[in-house]
């Protein structure tokens, strides 16, 4: 258990470790009018060369690439260009955590609670009306692209009136509780589908074994068989899909911010690629694969702590 | 003794009842003889399934129709700005209407005509990028699964190239090497293999040492030719289903890059590039018909080929046929 932690804990370091450097050798694929903002035309050839010399990007690239370990090490991860001229983006990105935490924590808490509750449910009607509804829930959110589901929710059920006025803002309002609800559930969406779906697949698996049967035959009801037997189990499924969920609401975040103007990093990614400016995109593309990366860690270990009967390996997911 | 079981002894002693029959090397074929055939039951167990049937038949016409749309009769370019003749303005946002089946969108190009060349694009990046997905896939798959000497390695080399998460690994190619059709199909051809790598290792863990493989090895049969005729047959279920799951995951990064401001160039229609342009229209209720035709049609193409992979998978399951 604890030799499979340090394992996967070395396995997730080197990870970080060929992120970072890919991140930074294809970031110098990058044309270098990148680095000059708007005022590329109005300089001269000597200007451009002293601010590329400022930037360090003369340097050979293995010198480059030291120093950009060693700023990283720092917590220094350069300046904007675009998007807010010569401010340290640490600044910017430090404004916008809070809100991409907190929605991303309590997307995948709405998710374990609706998904979990979900797949019980289908399990014990499997076969008939709910369970049927249930998996064409599944199969929709499986196959339809997220950006057409969440363009249309937020499309009309914003549209949804009471007594004249609108249920739900359309934009985020971070004083009014109201406008958080959809992004929330638009968030969860995807992860209450896998959930849902592993918890089903694992109930139905369960309720076929001998144990079960005993328990029936000892004169137990189908109620105290599924609270004491089958549901006690139930952070199994949890734990093997955590990981694909959290990588799931990372990605989801990318979208949803930006739909919904919610100001945390995957509004400010979408907006930073748009304009191109190339040091925020890094930095965010670095912070959301340390993120992703550090998600599947802990899922792992999770899982290895749950259920020691499992193989350490994970599952396939979408990812 | 009473009656009845007299009758019973005299019944067993009346030879007639008793003859020993004779030896039909015919009938002893016939009670010994399965008409099992894996491809039969698959097949079988397939056609079963009206819903999948329906699906295939009408995504085998979808294909078919985008594919010769352009050159039936009466049909627009996709890119052409149309005018109105007596002022020469576009025909901007113009509804539905005989002239443009579907409409014209913010610009005045038919959006009937984008459709379906949107869609042609979107399926032929979803297509190219399947098949390699499993060719790549299959290939390292096959030679992780069948060295030995590299199997620890790239394993290591597996867990920790699985931990990047796909979306960022996407997002950065498609920024770095600025979109284009090429482009697109390149960067969503770098991270779809992965997982069919692991598959095959997997199944060719389970393969490889059985019986006939080792006879094969004894005999000095060459390892490409084991790889390719002993082990890769078991897999051709497993590779359609993969390359039909692989098109609405592929399509969905497509609408994904698009969004985020890293698509195909306007001029290429794709179904990605339609469904943006009718978000930034979607606020106006009379031109939602915009976003609307796009997202159905794409809807109807992810569902379609989602729900025909996992038929297949179902029916190619030798644990599902009898």
């Amino acid at each position: 258990m604890l030799r499979y932690s340090i394992r996967r804990l070395l396995q997730s370091v080197v990870t970080v470790f060929i992120v970072i450097t890919l991140v930074f050798l294809l970031m110098r694929l990058l044309p270098e009018e990148g680095y000059f903002g708007d005022s590329y035309d109005k300089l001269t050839p000597e200007q451009r060369e002293a601010i590329l010399r400022k930037f360090g990007l003369l340097d050979p690239w293995y010198i480059q690439l030291r120093n950009f370990y060693s700023s990283l090490l720092k917590g220094d991860l350069g300046t904007s260009i675009i998007y807010r001229r010569d401010v340290p983006v640490i600044d910017i990105i430090k404004i916008k955590i809070p809100f991409s935490v907190s929605f991303g924590l309590a997307a995948i808490g709405v998710s374990l609670l609706f998904g979990l509750s979900m797949g019980i449910h289908m399990a014990r009607n499997k076969g008939r009306f709910w369970d049927q509804i249930w998996s064409a829930y599944v199969v929709f959110i499986n196959a339809v692209p997220a950006a057409v589901y969440l363009l249309f929710i937020q499309l009309y059920v914003t549209g949804l009136k009471y007594r004249g006025r609108p249920i739900f803002p359309m934009l985020f309002d971070r004083y009014n509780p109201r406008s958080w609800i959809l992004p929330l559930i638009s968030m969860s969406l995807g992860s209450i589908a896998g959930y849902a779906m592993w918890m089903r697949r694992y109930m139905v698996d369960q309720l076929n074994q001998d144990y079960i049967r005993l328990a029936r035959a000892k004169g137990m009801s189908d109620k105290q068989i599924m609270v004491k037997h089958v549901m006690r189990n139930a952070f199994v499924p949890m734990a093997q899909y955590l990981p694909t969920s959290v990588l799931l609401t990372i990605s989801g975040s990318i979208y949803i911010e930006s739909l919904y103007s919610i100001p945390g990093m995957g509004g400010l990614l979408v907006d930073v690629i748009q304009r191109q400016d190339n040091p925020l995109v890094q930095a965010l593309v670095l912070i959301y694969s340390s993120l992703g990366i550090w998600g599947l860690f802990l899922g792992d270990v999770l899982m290895a702590i749950f259920d020691p009967r499992i193989r350490l390996e994970r599952r396939e997911g979408a990812r | 003794m009473t009656h009845k079981e007299q009758q019973v002894i005299q019944a067993m002693e009346d030879e007639a009842l008793f003859t020993f029959a004779e030896y039909d090397p015919e009938a002893a074929e016939r009670v010994g003889y399965s008409d099992y055939s894996y491809w039969g039951s698959t097949l079988k167990i397939f056609l079963k399934n009206k819903t999948a049937i329906f699906l295939l038949c009408l995504m085998g016409a979808l294909i078919l129709f985008t594919t010769i749309q352009p050159y039936l009769p009466n049909q627009k370019s996709p890119i052409k700005i149309h005018t109105d003749p007596a002022t020469g303005y576009p025909l901007r946002n113009r509804p539905p209407s005989d002239e443009f089946w579907f409409g014209t969108n913010v610009i005045g190009q038919d959006l009937w005509a984008r459709l379906w060349s949107g869609t042609r694009t979107s399926l032929l990046i979803a297509i190219i990028v399947g098949i390699w997905e499993v060719c790549f896939g299959i290939f390292i798959g096959a030679v992780w699964g069948y060295v030995r000497q590299i199997d620890a390695f790239m394993t290591e080399a597996y867990n920790v190239i699985n931990n990047i998460p796909t979306t960022i690994l996407l997002m950065l190619l498609a920024y770095i090497l600025r979109p284009s059709f090429k482009t697109m199909v390149i960067a969503m051809c770098c991270t779809g293999w992965l997982g069919m790598a692991r598959f095959v290792r997997n199944q060719i863990v389970i393969i490889r040492d059985r019986e006939y493989n080792l006879a094969s090895r004894c005999l000095g049969t060459p390892t490409y030719r084991i790889i390719t005729k002993n082990l890769l047959p078991y897999l051709v279920s497993v590779i359609v289903m993969r390359i039909a799951l692989s098109i609405p995951g592929t399509i969905g990064w497509e609408v994904f890059l698009t969004y985020i401001g890293l698509g195909l160039p306007i001029d290429t229609p794709s179904l990605g590039n339609l469904l943006n342009e009718g978000r930034q229209v979607m606020m106006a209720p009379a031109l939602r018909y915009q976003l609307v035709f796009p997202a159905v049609v794409l809807s109807v193409i992810t569902i379609s080929f989602y729900v025909l992979g996992n038929a297949f998978a179902d029916a190619s399951d030798p644990r599902n046929h009898y």
